[in-house]
């Protein structure tokens, strides 16, 4: 479109350039919480997410083995083992035997330690202090070791926050109260985006109105209302009360989106039906329904990603017992009460937002055809 | 397991009790009114008005039920007491005026109505013009429209992580405190810092919001003309001059359209602020400080004279609107 006559080719990277500095800008903040939902909390606390991209160096502190698990070997007291013991493996690159200077030594050379011991660390990380005479003390020898230790990730998180936090059971609560919300308004909005759009009656364009402004009523003014009529009918705070509610607050954008749509289907096909003899029921079912299909699917997808993504509505409506709670409102709940555990809220953000990010790459093109049509032009 | 039974039981009801309703209701009527016998004409044209009223009927009852009567039913609580229960005259609205709290929300929503809409419009509109003109277009504006489909409550994760504090000394964990470091400045805690802590809760709001404006625009963008567009050029347009003096002009009207929903959004704003800072440290809105009235204070006078705030607030928008889809019906 853009790249006819005249377009500077030397403007070219600098608009790829600025491109992808939008785009960081736009993911770094994303990826690095995704980044932390896999690491433990330790990693978490010390180091930024960033670093755990690329091998990481660290200065750790070890205590070699007490001197009474010292062995005999040929005449030499040896105290043997591994500076890793077993955790988080990496590789040495260097040693030393005082804190002032940590990494004084490249592994595999032999020291002699300030107490007249011998001592050699290895790459692997194991190590072997030997002594002519019986090591003294209660304590063993700090050893210094500067290592490098690959990214290193873990799922456990993930196990974690779904069984032991709940976040399981507040998986099933959104999905209970999402596919009903999404799925009803659907047939209600159609029947009634129909008539607004083929049918001729006096008051139409006062309804379709009375729709788009509708559209921009906020949900505030209709949650203290709602609540007690919803308590006075004996629906109280229960998933049939919020169904009805994100029923009734996805209407207007759901009529309004069809019926801008329905408008613009072809006169005729319509109008030779009814030729026919075809009735406005049949009309509708078996002719507008069908190819609505776009429009039907755009309001899905926005229905589905509103009431899944939904807050507000959730705490007025639901209750906040275990079989209530959804997941935005267990969120919130750990961001009050675990604010520092960042490997809990980490995974627990990211199983709320999976599935509505699998949505959206899924649907985008029925998401931007909904957006598009749905702004008030 | 016996909710899930709940949910499906009410989709089959819903979708089945629509379909069965519009059904019988509309045979009724062809019953009532048979499209034969002698009074054909007439029975035709009485069938003709009553049914779009079955179709609309559903509809109309939910949104009279749920968007109507609670606009009418919220004006009435607001000058009732705490309780509903007493006539209490305008006071929950003069409590409104002298409240540091309301006047802080009021503050605050100001500032976010014109920082929010105008950051996203244009960072969505830099986003539309660029990345119509990269091969990788596509791809990027797939990740610049990927915060759309978070919630708020996530979004706030995500952001209170990139504002993380740790004293100094240790390792920042939070993105914006290490760049700081970085740079040679002082870590923060950023969220309880006045003024700053409101711009930065705006940010998420910007973040995901620019995608939408995005898409809109780019949508705009194509639909210029291109004569304009080749004119200018054989003129001796720089890229800048087209772009500004020529593209946007052109598509003020959608920009204008983009702003206004924003604000819309913007008006609402809740999720964000309670998740992050709870309106603590100077950072309440009146949508946080109605649910704050609503559920911690329990007074329904009061959450419901901020609510009609909130309504007064959209009403230019809403009825801005209404013309504009009137004159678009012709």
């Amino acid at each position: 479109m853009d790249n006819i006559v005249g377009q500077k080719s030397s403007l070219t990277w600098l608009v790829n350039l600025a491109a992808a500095a939008l785009v960081l800008l736009w993911t770094i903040p994303t990826f690095g919480l995704l980044v932390s939902s896999f690491r433990d909390r330790d990693q978490i606390l010390t180091s930024g997410w960033w670093q755990s991209l690329f091998p990481q160096e660290a200065s750790v502190q070890y205590r070699a083995g007490a001197p009474d698990t010292a062995v005999q070997e040929g005449g030499l007291y040896v105290i043997s083992g591994n500076v890793f013991d077993g955790v988080a493996a990496g590789e040495v690159s260097a040693f030393g035997i005082n804190s002032r200077d940590p990494a004084a030594y490249p592994v595999g050379e032999t020291v002699t330690t300030n107490d007249g011991y011998e001592l050699t660390v290895n790459g692997d990380g194991s190590y072997r202090l030997t002594s002519a005479t019986p090591f003294e003390g209660t304590r063993g020898e700090r050893i210094f070791v500067t290592s490098t230790q690959a990214p290193s990730f873990t799922t456990e998180n993930f196990v974690r926050v779904l069984n032991a936090e709940g976040l399981g059971r507040g998986f099933l609560n959104t999905l209970t109260v999402s596919i009903p919300a999404t799925v009803i308004p659907i047939l209600i909005a159609a029947f009634a985006a129909y008539a607004l759009a083929w049918m001729d009656f006096p008051g139409r364009a006062l309804l379709v109105a009375a729709v788009v402004g509708l559209l921009v009523v906020p949900l505030q003014l209709a949650l203290i209302p709602l609540l007690q009529l919803h308590l006075k009918a004996g629906i109280g705070k229960s998933y049939l009360g919020i169904w009805l509610a994100h029923t009734a607050f996805g209407l207007p954008l759901a009529i309004y989106l069809l019926r801008n749509y329905m408008a613009g289907l072809p006169r005729d096909i319509i109008e030779s039906a009814r030729v026919d003899g075809a009735t406005d029921f049949q009309i509708f079912l078996r002719i507008i329904l069908p190819l609505s299909f776009p429009a039907l699917a755009s309001f899905a997808i926005f229905q589905f990603l509103w009431t899944w993504n939904d807050l507000l509505v959730a705490l007025v409506f639901l209750g906040s017992t275990q079989d209530q709670l959804v997941m935005t409102g267990q969120l919130k709940e750990l961001m009050g009460s675990r604010g520092g555990d960042w490997e809990i809220l980490a995974a627990s953000a990211f199983i709320s937002i999976a599935v509505p990010l699998a949505v959206f790459f899924a649907m985008q093109k029925y998401l931007v055809r909904g957006l598009l049509a749905g702004s008030v032009k | 397991m016996e909710q899930f039974f709940g949910a499906a039981t009410t989709i089959v009801i819903g979708v089945g009790g629509c379909l069965l309703y519009f059904f019988l209701t509309n045979l009724l009527l062809d019953r009532i009114f048979p499209a034969s016998g002698p009074d054909i004409s007439r029975n035709i044209n009485r069938a003709n008005a009553i049914r779009p009223w079955l179709f609309l009927f559903p509809a109309l009852v939910l949104l009279a039920l749920y968007l109507v009567y609670p606009l009418f039913w919220s004006v009435y609580l607001s000058v009732m007491d705490a309780n509903g229960r007493e006539f209490v005259g305008l006071y929950n609205y003069q409590w409104m005026v002298s409240d540091p709290k309301f006047l802080e929300s009021m503050r605050n929503n100001i500032l976010w109505l014109i920082v929010v809409p105008a950051f996203s419009t244009f960072f969505g509109l830099v986003a539309a013009a660029l990345t119509d003109r990269i091969r990788w277009g596509n791809f990027a504006k797939a990740m610049i429209f990927m915060p759309m489909a978070i919630s708020f409550v996530g979004a706030s994760v995500i952001w209170k992580f990139v504002y993380d504090f740790r004293p100094e000394g240790q390792n920042q964990i939070g993105l914006l405190n290490a760049i700081v470091e970085a740079f040679g400045g002082t870590p923060e805690t950023w969220l309880t810092h006045e003024i700053v802590n409101s711009f930065l809760l705006m940010v998420v709001l910007i973040w995901i919001q620019t995608g939408f404006a995005m898409v809109i625009l780019s949508a705009a963008l194509r639909g210029i003309p291109e004569e304009t567009v080749e004119a200018a050029i054989l003129d001796g347009a720089s890229p800048l001059q087209l772009f500004f003096k020529i593209k946007v002009p052109q598509i003020w009207g959608t920009i204008l359209v983009v702003w206004t929903t924003i604000t819309i959004t913007v008006l609402k704003v809740f999720d964000i602020v309670l998740a992050m800072t709870n309106g603590q440290w100077g950072t309440q809105v009146l949508g946080n400080y109605m649910y704050d009235w609503l559920v911690r204070g329990q007074d329904s006078g009061r959450a419901s004279a901020i609510a009609i705030v909130i309504m007064l607030l959209v009403l230019p928008i809403m009825i801005w609107n209404i013309r504009n889809a009137r004159r678009e019906m012709r």
